[in-house]
């Protein structure tokens, strides 16, 4: 039987903000444990929470970046629950009035554009760490009350690839915005996914299964990967699924049943008297919104337009905020006349370096003056294209100057008449063929002709000087 | 409206106390009662009424995004009635 | 006269005059308490061995006097346990804004903490962990409660002056029992940071005193905005003393019908209705006003004042301070420790309060008293858009004897049924002496006035107070 896979992913993200959601403890991960807490985010009695500002300003542009709709009136809530690292037993959150709704992601997966629904992104507090002994657990409170985002996408992603590309497109957005550091292994983003199958003809979704314990966006995919196969195989098999929460193996790839717990949970929702309603209003949403940097889907679309790009080219380009901005302050110092030139050092040979390296365009730590400097000994012809890309390795390998570099290797080209000559008159004379060749009207000849004479001078002769010159020679004589 | 015994005894798993028998079975009938006396509610029409979560007309309370002096660990710890090292010690959390 | 026995107005005058010292007072307090502590049981923790500690010093407006706080308001470094076996030997790492903000007036901190009812659960003060506290005018009778260690203390010249809490009457019936003065302020116009939190959308800190002079004196200083109390107000805090020896004329009086019911002790209906006799004579004008919702308030109160309980009680389970039963897994540690820390009482709140907001009874149960909460509140409304204040008994009964109604929680709650609207409208309201039963007990009368108008409760309350005795009478210990 062929099943429909339906995908939903809850994302947790922490922002980066210096202090904490209700209290002032600065945010510094690393530290002994029990020493980034205060009377307030330990819960200790008489305590009360006050929302920090920023964390605020962050959700409302991450909302708007999803093109949610914020709602004018949000508050928040208490969910109560037990547990030692919620030191109050109730977790600040928000239930029936969250800060925005019905926003949308659009990937592109598999050559094809889909639009992923976002079905509400709101705020709460994180909670404490555990670390669990044999006969006990030890809790330290210091990440208790770091501000979270919990962004939850409508059940529209229909394949583990799909998911993938999900959180990727999200993680690429979230970094333009830098409102978090949006690492999975760090956790500064975690994410936990609802996956379900259904007959294709179904309309009605299945039961859904809840992965945890996912580290990073390749854990996410390989744990539905799995997760598909065991549900299709129990489906096939005629047996009911049941609503269960699994966790994810990734030593041994696959998904574990966490024992059974008592039944649905109740929260017991009501909203937490110690905090005011906040009402945000359309002035205070049009200055968040204008205040937004330029998204990877608009800076795609203007490099493309702007600098000739093809969208594989620009895609790759603002994948990473950086590369993105890199790449722009280069473009930017050519007149429009010349940009293409720097384009393409760009997509062609840093890409190709960063590649090779599995770094990012940012990381191969080029100056864009030092890169400019190299382009302008090809532009001047002082050195050939193919001895400017050694150059560039070695830059980035030993982060010395281009100019320097092209001294100590004795690479500059020799586009001097005179010298190139003698070259090309022992070239001519060795290779008798192929001047015939090029007499007789076979232009190829020329090319081999070229490559002979860049062979002879190590590929310092200037081959277009050098094409010209045979070009009249043996059209002259 | 009546609350029986069963409700009790899930009502007080939720909030984790635990009831002895005897218990169980005072706090059912006060509460029985109570409820009974609480249910006169029930005959009000508050159809069209906004719920008055809180009393007063403020909004928009924040604070600016600075961080202040933390507590040291061993004040944070300081009343715990059991601690290993820097942390707060807890008997095994059996799931 | 003993320094013990003045008001703290007296004390004022005679510190800055050099005619006492702040140690002077100390001596005298403990003197007192040594006599007649053992009777009375106003403070949580009296050992006979205790001794004044360091002397204050004579700073700032304050000059060095000591008051008395109730058990539920955090104080640095000093035992704030609620009362409670759970919250055994808490001493917590910060003060109460209030506490800083009388430290900064030069205030002395009383090492002892006044009784209370456990969590402030109760109108008697006989759910202490600690013990009963005894009503200084009958010692078989109670002081009210929870803050009746509070009042018994200033009633019985064991304190100058005190701090409670007031959530559904619990300052104002312990005063109105025990013949002193107290004062409910309008909610959000002194900070709850510190406040051991029972309904945090009811609570308030004030005043317990000796007369009206001195309950404005400390109002004053404690009120005020607090950033780090998102409930707090940002409203300037009127010098409340300039409302003292005012003319009352004109002043309009509503007398609610609602309040003077059947089951009203006939005493305090005689004792009421010559106190308003009194006001009339010194110029007011009164007339029958009606509260139509006044029958639903304590229904409201019980699901809303226990539900937020229920959730801020959660905090108590051992793990981080306070008492914790042996237990070798953790959910039986938080059921032990719950079921053994907390008293009947206590148990009883938190499980309504649970069930009201669980799963099936919130719409009928919770949202339903927020609803009702509207109606209350718009009841007092209306009656201030024509009256300056309202009057009326502050308890239908004088103090009842202790064990009289501690097995039947229904009566007990009952008793609150006049002060218990103020806090669901969030108003301001003073009890004061007005008078005793044949019986010896006293009785006092309550006025309420609309928020942030608590200079109307001092002009009235003092105009009262100045023409009439009751407020220089003392209980024969």
């Amino acid at each position: 039987m062929k099943y429909q896979t339906v995908i939903g992913l809850e994302v947790h993200l922490q922002l980066s903000t210096k202090t904490k959601a209700f209290c002032g403890c600065a945010i510094d991960f690393g530290k002994t444990p029990n020493s980034g807490v205060c009377p307030v985010c330990l819960g200790f009695p008489g305590t009360l929470p006050v929302y920090n500002k920023a964390a605020l300003k962050s959700a409302i542009k991450l909302a708007l970046a999803f093109s949610c709709q914020i709602q004018e009136h949000t508050k928040f809530d208490r969910k109560n629950y037990f547990y030692p690292d919620l030191p109050k037993n109730y977790q600040i959150s928000q239930f029936d009035l969250p800060l925005s709704r019905n926003g949308y992601l659009d990937i592109i997966s598999e050559g094809k554009t889909k639009r992923i629904g976002i079905t509400r992104v709101h705020l709460e507090e994180d909670a404490g760490k555990l670390i669990h002994e044999t006969n006990s657990s030890l809790v330290d409170f210091n990440r208790t009350g770091v501000p979270l985002l919990e962004i939850v996408s409508e059940p529209d992603l229909n394949s583990p690839q799909e998911a993938f590309d999900y959180l990727t497109s999200l993680k690429n957005i979230i970094e333009y915005l830098d409102v978090s550091d949006c690492d999975m292994e760090k956790g500064s983003l975690r994410c936990d996914a609802n996956i379900s199958l259904r007959p294709e003809d179904v309309k009605e979704l299945g039961v859904k299964t809840e992965l945890k314990n996912m580290n990073s966006f390749k854990g996410v995919k390989d744990a539905l990967v799995f997760e598909v196969d065991r549900q299709a195989e129990l489906l096939d098999a005629g047996q009911t699924m049941n609503q269960e929460t699994r966790l994810w193996d990734a030593e041994n790839g696959v998904t574990v049943s966490m024992r059974s717990k008592e039944g649905a949970k109740d929260y017991r929702y009501f909203p937490d008297p110690d905090l005011t309603l906040f009402v945000i209003d359309q002035a205070m949403v049009s200055n968040i919104k204008a205040e937004l940097p330029e998204l990877p889907q608009e800076k795609m679309q203007r490099f493309m337009r702007d600098y000739g790009l093809s969208e594989y080219d620009a895609k790759i380009l603002v994948s990473s905020k950086k590369d993105a901005q890199f790449a722009e302050d280069c473009i930017q110092q050519y007149p429009e006349k010349d940009k293409k030139i720097m384009v393409n050092w760009l997509i062609g040979p840093l890409l190709s370096e960063a590649n090779c390296r599995k770094l990012n365009l940012h990381e191969l730590n080029v100056h864009k003056d030092e890169l400019i400097r190299l382009i302008a000994f090809v532009e001047n012809q002082s050195i050939s294209h193919l001895s400017a890309k050694l150059v560039l390795t070695q830059m980035i390998d030993s982060q010395k100057p281009a100019a320097l570099i092209i001294k100590e290797n004795n690479m500059l080209q020799i586009s001097d008449t005179y010298a190139l000559e003698q070259i090309i008159s022992g070239v001519i004379q060795e290779n008798e063929k192929s001047v015939s060749s090029f007499k007789a009207g076979k232009t190829n000849a020329l090319m081999f002709l070229v490559g002979q004479v860049m062979k002879k001078s190590a590929g310092k002769a200037n081959p277009k000087v050098v094409g010209e010159l045979i070009k009249r020679r043996l059209t002259d004589a | 409206m009546a609350i029986d015994k069963e409700t009790v005894e899930y009502v007080a798993h939720l909030a984790r106390i635990e009831l002895k028998p005897e218990e169980l079975d005072k706090l059912s009938r006060q509460l029985h009662d109570i409820l009974g006396f609480i249910d006169k509610l029930s005959a009000l029409d508050v159809g069209q009424v906004k719920p008055t979560s809180h009393i007063l007309p403020i909004s928009n309370v924040l604070r600016e995004d600075k961080p202040h002096i933390c507590l040291t660990p061993d004040k944070a710890l300081e009343n715990a009635p059991s601690k290993n090292g820097n942390f707060f010690s807890v008997p095994k959390i059996i799931e | 006269m003993e320094l013990n026995q003045l008001t703290a107005h007296d004390l004022l005058d005679k510190l800055k005059s050099n005619q006492a010292t702040p140690e002077g007072i100390l001596d005298s307090l403990y003197a007192r308490i040594q006599k007649v502590e053992l009777k009375v049981k106003a403070y949580a923790r009296f050992n006979p061995a205790d001794k004044p500690g360091v002397s204050p010093r004579a700073d700032g407006l304050l000059s060095g006097l000591p008051i008395t706080i109730k058990d539920n308001i955090c104080t640095e470094g000093l035992n704030t346990e609620c009362c409670s076996k759970i919250l055994n030997n808490f001493r917590p790492p910060y003060d109460a804004t209030v506490i800083s903000k009388l430290k900064t007036a030069g205030s002395s901190i009383f090492p002892l903490k006044a009784n209370m009812d456990e969590f402030a659960f109760g109108s008697s003060t006989e759910n202490s962990y600690f013990g009963t506290t005894h009503n200084p005018w009958n010692l078989e009778s109670v002081p009210g409660g929870s803050s009746g260690g509070s009042a018994a203390a200033v009633a019985s010249d064991e304190a100058i002056w005190a701090l409670g809490s007031d959530t559904g009457g619990s300052i104002r019936q312990p005063a109105s029992f025990c013949g002193v003065v107290g004062l409910k302020p309008t909610y959000g116009r002194v900070s709850r940071f510190g406040l051991i939190a029972f309904a945090s959308s009811l609570d308030q800190i004030g005043p317990i005193t000796k007369d009206v002079e001195d309950a404005a004196i400390l109002t004053r200083i404690i009120s005020g905005y607090d950033p780090n109390d998102s409930t707090s107000v940002n409203q300037d805090v009127p010098d409340y003393t300039n409302s003292l020896g005012k003319d009352i004329k004109g002043l309009k009086i509503g007398i609610p019908k609602e309040y003077f019911i059947a089951g009203m002790d006939t005493q305090v209906k005689a004792v009421i209705e010559e106190a308003v006799n009194k006001l009339k004579s010194l110029g007011a004008v009164s007339s029958q006003v009606t509260l139509p919702h006044t029958q639903y308030a304590v229904p409201v109160y019980y699901i809303i004042a226990t539900a937020e309980a229920s959730s801020n009680l959660a905090r108590f389970d051992g793990v981080q301070y306070g008492y914790r039963a042996k237990s070798n897994n953790l959910i039986d540690m938080y059921k032990k420790t719950r079921a053994q820390g907390f008293g009947e009482e206590a148990k009883r709140r938190i499980i309504l309060g649970t069930f009201a907001l669980s799963h099936g009874y919130y719409d009928a149960y919770y949202l339903r008293a927020l609803k009702v909460r509207t109606l209350i509140k718009n009841d007092f409304d209306a009656v201030f858009k024509d009256f300056d204040c309202i009057v009326a008994p502050t308890s239908p009964t004088p103090a009842f004897k202790i064990g009289e109604r501690a097995a039947d929680p229904l009566k007990m709650y009952l008793s609150d049924i006049y002060t218990i609207s103020v806090n669901l409208a969030g108003i301001p309201a003073i009890s004061i002496p007005c008078g005793f039963t044949k019986e010896g007990l006293p009785v006092g009368l309550q006025i309420m006035a609309k928020p942030f108008n608590e200079e109307m409760l001092f002009r009235l309350a003092h105009a009262f107070e100045q023409n009439t005795e009751w407020h220089k009478l003392k209980p024969r210990l």
